[in-house]
């Protein structure tokens, strides 16, 4: 195949060059700098896809003709996605974000094909010359919202809508019930293991049943807004998931983790502008912009308000971490002697459970 | 008046004619349908249509996308000349990646060359047992294929959901539901350097051929085409469709199998949830556009191919939504199998009003 | 367990089972005619995105309904058109339907997402729902009730109308039934069309009752349970009733037991659960009669053309 030499010619030339030049495309991309995204799902969820989608709207607002932004969704995670990065590197992008776990093989694949483009990729614990990785501490909002709970539950139980037991799921149930335990030393965490991070009419479902079995607070780290509306239907409180979703359920929406992403992007696009790009690893909370809360509904208590804005003061300080020891597991195994606060490694490879838990 | 009329045989021309005015049409259509929604109409198309063609650093991309379409289309073609519907090949090529991977780890520790071929080979097997029950209640029971081929790709998802979240989890994996990676003695060589190119492509080509000969050329595939065409003709000739049934699915199931392990070993190197795209489904319509030829299939698994690419490159540069490739290979399709009329029949003029065939 | 707790579990288990009861119960007659469209998914979509589309714009759920059904129908005659007049292949035209539904449902719906409406509420007033196992009779939406009329309406239009016989016939026999007269491709597009309204109504089930807003893929597959769902009934609207509402109960004590903390069961085991019941189903209606064939219509994927 003659491909091999074009194809050599292309990736060793001219990283940056786009199409080939026979079809008279603008070729290089000197002004607007490039910046391409590559989403798991359609801009269309209203979850996770659609919060980086947001992020990427943001740097058009930003930096305005001084870029140029192009995105790709609905990627599958596996060959298509190395496909699709390419697609971008070769189209001129010189920043591309993947913005799915499972980006996180072809993406190192790709970024040795282009080593002079810069990669980032969200969740993923693989880096190189080239690739960074970034992820937002999640767990510090679930620590607000669990404290919220603590206070607001009458029956001292939460339903909890979850996707699939991986480490970042994990993490994010512990320590919303750790935060709730702390207000209510008895509360219960009920899970509910969707198996999908998307199916709106079983997300509802789920979040019936665990109103059937006692739960009165309902959260989820599923993508839709279809468990609040559920919540709301029955008379019972909820969070929003990834963004205000107060609009499904004016009644029920007690607050929201909200992702934010912009910030992150717009340091990052600046970085590469001045050239002052290195790869490494960034995993900001609510200190850094990355995790916010949405408004409190007025239904919130005085008390339960105050207990919130205390946990995240705290944790914007540094005095507060959520997982704090002294910490026992589930099956009593000590995880954090009295005092320690977990490691980033510790949090980023969980799979056990904390007391109250029922998963 | 205008009526169809059947033609004494099928036309020729139009067999080779009618894709390429199915794809005519799908330009014009697409080109008008997007600019009225307000996008660069005229420049979709042709990202979508003929870029992938024509820059040939995006011709890898095609095979990769192509090969595993291909492999499976050709089992089926096999299986549709002779009325026997399958269309549960997805759920034939999940088990033969699921066996494969079975292989695979269990020679994790292992190395030699025999690796590959032995989860190749466990693949076919896989492909062929999970084909090899609609099969039975086909050929004993006289339950539909088409129903219980479908039900089977469901539940062979959820094995693969089963077995990647709980017994082969990858230990050094973070807990993320998938396996481990493959060895280097358990992924297929890549043949061209720095490209997804791997030993799948060739040999999806190889298949097509010999799949050629086979029916062209032997009394096995005259058999096929004679129990598909009439059914009681051919058993006074000495072909069962009960045996028919059997060879084909059989055919159908061990492609698919071998794909997907295939795939398995080669682009993903691992099983993960997200392994099932649909190939299986979409090798269906490669099939219909292939007209069941197998020299056809290759390129309508080209042009399929083509289709995922350029709707990429049409998302980047004008800023066409994904949604927007579902439509046009939609739009494809429809005017292919419209366009498939005239392969069977013509347009007359008749002078006296008369029943038009609707 | 308390009559509450069970009343509620009923009313989620009614609600899961619409939306497939009615798409599987047009798939039924679609079949019945001989006629195989693997597109409801898609079919459900444009429903869905269609009644939620028109709901939202003119703030009148019911015109949201009246829409999904002509979404649901026009999406239909795409496959129509394509099977009977130009004599297409059932299988792949109806793959194609599932494909074009998705795209078109995510292009139309793109404007919507982020927006939500009031749903579709109780068709009784409050009062006769106020004990609970009143509610468990009285408290659905009127698509509950319209379904399960469906249900007998087909069911006495297949068995005991000369319409419903003429259906059948040609679904069995289709040269037969146009040697007789019988406008074979009339009856077959009435049917398709029939089909096309009951998945549009049920995608439109999901945007506007059960989880009112659009997003994309919003029935999540839906419809190709459906399409079990009919063999599982074996061609009859009785057993298909009885195969939605078993679906819909498997699927919500699924959740219900996870809620309740029993956790032992695989949950994928569950998940394929009902497909393994219908192939199960089917193995032993046949094994039951040694006759031979099942009440799989003879015709059905099969084209036919007049000359």
């Amino acid at each position: 195949m003659s491909s091999i030499i074009t194809r050599r010619t292309l990736v060793a030339g001219a990283a940056a060059a786009s199409t080939l030049p026979l079809l008279g495309r603008s070729a290089f991309a000197q002004a607007p700098l490039g910046v391409g995204f590559i989403y798991v799902g359609p801009v269309g969820d209203h979850g996770w896809s659609w919060t980086h989608d947001q992020g990427r709207k943001a740097l058009e607002k930003q930096y305005g003709d001084k870029i140029k932004t192009s995105f790709i969704e609905n990627v599958a995670e596996g060959p298509d996605a190395a496909r699709a990065l390419r697609q971008l590197a070769q189209a001129g992008n010189q920043l591309i974000f993947a913005t799915s776990f499972g980006f996180m093989n072809p993406t190192i694949q790709v970024a040795k094909q282009f080593p002079k483009l810069k990669f980032e990729h969200a969740t993923g614990y693989q880096r190189a010359e080239n690739v960074a990785t970034y992820n937002a501490r999640f767990y510090e909002g679930r620590a607000v919202i669990g404290t919220i709970a603590g206070h607001m539950s009458k029956s001292g139980q939460a339903g909890y809508i979850a996707s699939f037991p991986i480490p970042e799921v994990v993490m994010g149930i512990n320590a919303f019930t750790l935060a709730a335990r702390k207000v209510n030393p008895n509360f219960k965490t009920k899970v509910i293991w969707a198996s999908t991070w998307y199916d709106p009419a079983k997300e509802a479902d789920a979040a019936k049943a665990l109103i059937d079995q006692g739960a009165d607070v309902i959260t989820q780290h599923t993508d839709s807004p279809a468990a609040l509306q559920a919540a709301e239907q029955r008379g019972v409180f909820a969070f929003g998931q990834a963004s205000d979703m107060s609009a499904f359920a004016p009644k029920a929406h007690l607050s929201a983790i909200v992702d934010d992403w912009s910030g992150y992007y717009i340091k990052r696009v600046k970085d590469v502008m001045d050239g002052s790009w290195k790869s490494g690893d960034v995993w900001g909370g609510i200190k850094d912009g990355f995790v916010k809360l949405a408004p409190f509904n007025a239904a919130v208590t005085p008390a339960a308000r105050a207990a919130a804005e205390e946990v995240q003061k705290g944790i914007v300080a540094g005095t507060l971490h959520p997982f704090t020891g002294e910490l026992k597991d589930q099956k009593g195994v000590l995880r954090l002697k009295s005092g320690e606060t977990a490691s980033d490694e510790m949090l980023s490879k969980m799979d056990w459970y904390v007391e109250g838990v029922q998963a | 008046m205008l009526e169809w009329r059947r033609r004494r045989e099928p036309s020729r021309a139009m067999l080779y004619l009618s894709p390429l005015i199915a794809i005519a049409l799908t330009m014009v259509t697409g080109a008008m349908v997007f600019t009225a929604m307000g996008y660069d109409g005229l420049t979709a198309v042709f990202d979508f249509f003929l870029v992938p063609f024509l820059e040939p650093h995006r011709w890898p991309d095609l095979g990769v996308k192509a090969a595993p379409l291909v492999m499976i289309a050709l089992g089926l073609a096999i299986g549709f000349r002779a009325n026997v519907w399958n269309i549960g090949a997805e759920g034939q090529y999940i088990m033969g990646a699921i066996a494969g991977t079975g292989v695979a780890l269990a020679t994790y520790e292992m190395s030699g060359w025999w690796i590959l071929p032995a989860m190749a080979l466990a693949g076919i097997l896989g492909g062929m047992a999970w084909a090899a029950i609609p099969a039975l209640l086909r050929v004993r029971l006289q339950v539909s294929e088409i129903l219980t081929s479908l039900m089977l790709t469901y539940v062979a998802v959820q094995a693969l959901y089963y077995l990647v979240r709980g017994p082969w989890k990858d230990p050094d994996g973070f807990n993320f539901p998938q396996t481990r990676m493959f060895t280097a003695d358990q992924t297929l060589p890549v043949i061209i350097p720095e490209t997804l190119v791997h030993l799948g492509i060739p040999l999806a080509l190889l298949i097509a051929v010999i799949a050629w000969l086979v029916i062209e050329k032997t009394t096995a595939g005259y058999a096929v085409k004679v129990v598909g065409l009439a059914p009681a003709a051919a058993r006074h000739g000495g072909f069962s469709a009960e045996r028919t049934t059997w060879v084909t699915m059989l055919i159908g199931g061990g492609l698919a199998g071998l794909a997907g392990i295939f795939e398995a070993a080669g682009p993903f190197s691992q099983l993960t949830p997200q392994f099932p795209v649909g190939y299986g489904f979409t090798a269906i319509i490669v099939a219909f556009l292939g007209r069941l030829h197998p020299l056809g299939i290759v390129l309508g698994g080209v042009v399929l191919a083509a289709t995922y690419v350029g709707g990429e490159i049409a998302q980047t540069t004008v800023r066409l939504p994904q949604a927007a490739t579902g439509m046009f290979q939609a739009m494809l399709l429809f005017f292919l199998l419209a366009t498939d009329v005239l392969v069977r029949y013509r347009i007359a003029f008749r002078a006296r009003p008369a029943k038009v065939l609707p | 367990m308390n009559s509450v707790i069970l009343v509620s579990i009923i009313m989620t288990l009614v609600a899961a089972s619409t939306p497939i009861l009615l798409a599987a119960l047009g798939e039924l007659v679609v079949e019945k005619s001989g006629v195989l469209n693997l597109g409801v998914e898609g079919m459900m979509l444009t429903g869905a995105v269609a009644g939620f589309a028109v709901a939202f714009s003119t703030g009148s759920v019911a015109l949201g309904l009246v829409a999904s059904v002509i979404a649901g129908i026009a999406t239909a005659m795409i496959f129509a058109v394509l099977t009977l007049s130009l004599t297409a292949n059932q299988v792949a035209t109806g793959l194609a339907l599932t494909i074009f539904g998705v795209g078109a449902s995510s292009l139309i719906g793109a404007g919507f997402v982020g927006r939500t409406i009031d749903r579709l509420g109780p068709l009784f007033p409050e009062v006769l729902a106020s004990h609970p196992w009143l509610r468990a009779l009285f408290g659905h939406d009127i698509i509950v009730y319209l379904s399960l009329a469906l249900v007998l309406g087909v069911s006495v239009f297949l068995r005991r109308t000369r319409a419903g016989l003429i259906l059948r016939a040609v679904g069995e026999n289709d040269a037969s039934a146009h040697a007789i007269g019988y406008p074979v491709i009339g009856i077959r597009y009435a049917a398709i069309a029939f089909g096309g309204a009951l998945a549009g109504l049920g995608g439109a089930y999901f945007s506007l009752a059960l989880t009112p807003m659009w997003a994309d893929r919003l029935t999540a597959g839906r419809g190709w349970i459906a399409l079990a769902l009919v063999v599982f009934s074996a061609w009859k609207p009785g057993r298909l009733l009885l195969g939605a509402y078993l679906f819909g109960a498997v699927m919500t004590f699924e959740l219900q037991a996870k809620a309740a903390g029993i956790t032992w069961l695989a949950p994928e085991v569950l998940a394929m659960a009902p497909y393994l019941a219908t192939i199960l189903v089917l193995t032993m209606m046949s094994l039951g009669r040694k006759t031979g064939r099942l009440d799989a219509p003879a015709c059905l994927g099969k084209p036919f053309s007049v000359s």
